[in-house]
């Protein structure tokens, strides 16, 4: 299984893919087939895995068989670090597509006496080359070498002669190193791999963890060239290409309810556009969650898939919250049509996020998702990275056609928020809830700040939270007081 | 190639990968270290790769050519073309090292 790219110069290059989503979109196809590959990272990069993770995807994937020849660790170990992300060596090793080498030099057992060669190691390679018909090698991490033999010279000219001999058999190499001072990998490897560098990183600022990913070279093919975050999860590696940003996504015409009849009125009689974005902003306790709970539960009676992030609650409080106001969003969950992926922000970086949630939107493919609130992760970034993180998530849910609902809490009774103002422009439909105290109780208002495509009602309206949900007050009806609601939220709202 | 002595204090093994001028070189060398140092106490079997790449693992073989001393234990192992008889020796334990 290889895909062809076209070179700048216009020649055909084979690509053999890795099956790691996200990286085979940045090599537009995948690693070159039969050339050798270098990775190279600091410890705990994610090196080996991603080898791994090329060589197990070429077995079961690609109908690729594969070699690792693994210099640190043993075959158990190996299988002990992947079988928690659902590799099962022992059986693929047993199949016989995949053989695992495990090579140990122990300095101090051997003697060094006159010329050698390591011809020893291309023996070993080539019997399992040819005991499993691999298409795929893994060499993890060759540049032990150097620690179990001192002629440094011999290794460099056997190393030239080995990834030679590589191309040579027509195999696709993964070769990993490790990061070295001022050079890609310590003993200089990138000097004889040259056809492609991925360097992978691994960065903590503020105690929070990003991975990150690079194409650094790749001869004779278009490559990506920014650093993209990557995930580690149970199910293996995920890159996130940026997404292109070019606006290209298609404007559906057709509308999907809010799930509040007086609400679809208010935004021309027939709700939001589907695949568009909405914001619901507002103070605290303004009910901004349970004007998402109607969106998703409509969503879910028409049978739709729908997923919601969920910054600061737990499901669990979601969906008590939600039964207390007449929403039942339980029997959803039950039935496999609503998800909920509860993370707390400070758990890893916005560019992690962004990676899992990419991730999850993909794995479960909803029509509609809510993030609640997006604010949250402000604890994590500063405004300029949550508007960038927002704006490539938002891209992609786009792309995929995806409605999305943005909940954003306003810290006080102050103006429109600067979060808010920032993150607007990607907004097709902003609703913004207040709470204003008038003759000693509490009003609710709420008010279509905009919403692009559509002629939409400029009123506030109040509303209650009733133990049927949230309902709109009738305006005809509007008192006095109703009428103060909107005069003193339409002052402040008018920020925008 | 073998030289079967059942009893023999010292088995070695030596790993070369075909007939290459190295290889025999080694041999050569070898014979010539067992006659004067190892005489009648000593096992040694040659193995070549290129006839029997499965071997190759089971000894950690990287390095050809490689002598292995498999007894007396622990295993030790000598690389290159055994040309310095001295290094040889200490390898095999033979002389101290200095």
């Amino acid at each position: 299984m290889t895909g062809a790219a076209r070179g700048p110069q216009g020649r055909q290059f084979a690509k053999t893919p890795t099956g790691i989503r996200g990286l085979d979109e940045i090599t537009r196809g995948g690693l070159p087939t039969g050339r050798p590959t270098l990775v190279c990272g600091g410890p705990g990069s994610g090196k080996t895995l991603l080898a791994l993770t090329f060589l197990v995807n070429g077995v079961v994937q690609f109908g690729e068989p594969g070699v690792l020849l693994t210099f640190e660790e043993n075959g158990d170990e190996i299988a002990n670090d992947v079988a928690s992300l659902g590799f099962n060596l022992p059986e693929l090793i047993g199949s016989g597509k995949l053989a695992v080498d495990y090579v140990h030099l122990e300095r101090s057992e051997i003697q060094e006496t006159g010329e050698y060669d390591l011809e020893g190691l291309f023996v070993r390679l080539n019997y399992a080359i040819q005991s499993t018909g691999a298409k795929r090698v893994v060499l993890d991490t060759i540049e032990s070498l150097f620690a179990g033999l001192s002629n440094d010279g011999l290794l460099r000219a056997e190393l030239r002669r080995l990834f030679r001999w590589l191309k040579d058999k027509g195999v696709t190499a993964v070769v990993t190193g490790e990061r070295g001072d001022g050079l890609l990998t310590r003993q200089g490897l990138e000097e004889y791999v040259s056809d492609a560098v991925i360097l992978l990183d691994h960065r903590v600022h503020d105690q929070v963890s990003t991975r990150r990913l690079r194409v650094v070279k790749y001869r004779g093919s278009f490559h990506g060239t920014n650093e993209y975050p990557f995930l580690i999860s149970s199910d293996g590696i995920t890159v996130l290409p940026v997404s292109s940003l070019a606006l290209q996504h298609d404007a559906p015409m057709d509308r999907v309810s809010t799930g509040i009849s007086d609400l679809d009125e208010m935004l021309s009689g027939k709700g939001y556009y589907r695949g568009s974005t909405i914001l619901v902003s507002g103070t605290a306790g303004t009910g901004k969650t349970s004007l998402a709970a109607h969106f998703l539960d409509a969503a879910c009676r028409r049978g739709e898939r729908c997923l919601c992030f969920l910054f600061e609650e737990s499901p669990k409080q979601l969906l008590r919250n939600m039964r207390s106001i007449g929403i039942d969003l339980e029997r959803w969950v039950e039935k496999g049509l609503l998800k909920f992926h509860a993370d707390r922000p400070s758990r890893y970086g916005l560019e992690t996020h962004l990676v899992t949630m990419h991730k999850v939107v993909a794995d479960f493919a909803p029509t509609v998702t809510i993030l609640d609130p997006v604010t949250n992760l402000l604890t994590v970034g500063t405004y300029s990275d949550v508007q960038a993180m927002l704006t490539r998530m938002i891209d992609y849910l786009k792309t995929e056609n995806i409605t999305a609902l943005l909940t954003s809490l306003t810290p006080g009774q102050t103006d429109i928020e600067r979060t808010e103002t920032t993150i607007s422009s990607l907004m097709d439909t902003w609703l913004l809830l207040a709470n204003e105290e008038v003759g000693g109780t509490h009003r609710r208002g709420l008010y279509v700040l905009k919403s692009r495509g559509m002629a939409h009602s400029n009123e506030v309206r109040e509303f209650a939270l009733t133990d049927r949900g949230l309902q709109l007050l009738d305006t005809s009806g509007a008192t006095g007081e109703a009428s103060a609601v909107r005069g003193i939220s339409t002052e402040r709202m008018h920020a925008s | 190639m073998k030289k079967s002595n059942g009893s023999a204090e010292y088995r070695l093994r030596l790993y070369v990968a075909g007939q290459t001028p190295r290889s025999i070189s080694a041999f050569t060398n070898l014979k010539k270290i067992c006659n004067e140092h190892l005489k009648g106490r000593y096992q040694l079997e040659i193995v070549d790769l290129l006839q029997k790449p499965q071997l190759a693992r089971g000894d950690q073989i990287l390095a050809i050519p490689t002598l292995v001393r498999r007894l007396p234990e622990p295993v030790k192992k000598i690389i290159g073309d055994l040309s310095n008889t001295e290094r040889v020796l200490v390898g095999l334990d033979l002389r101290p090292a200095r």
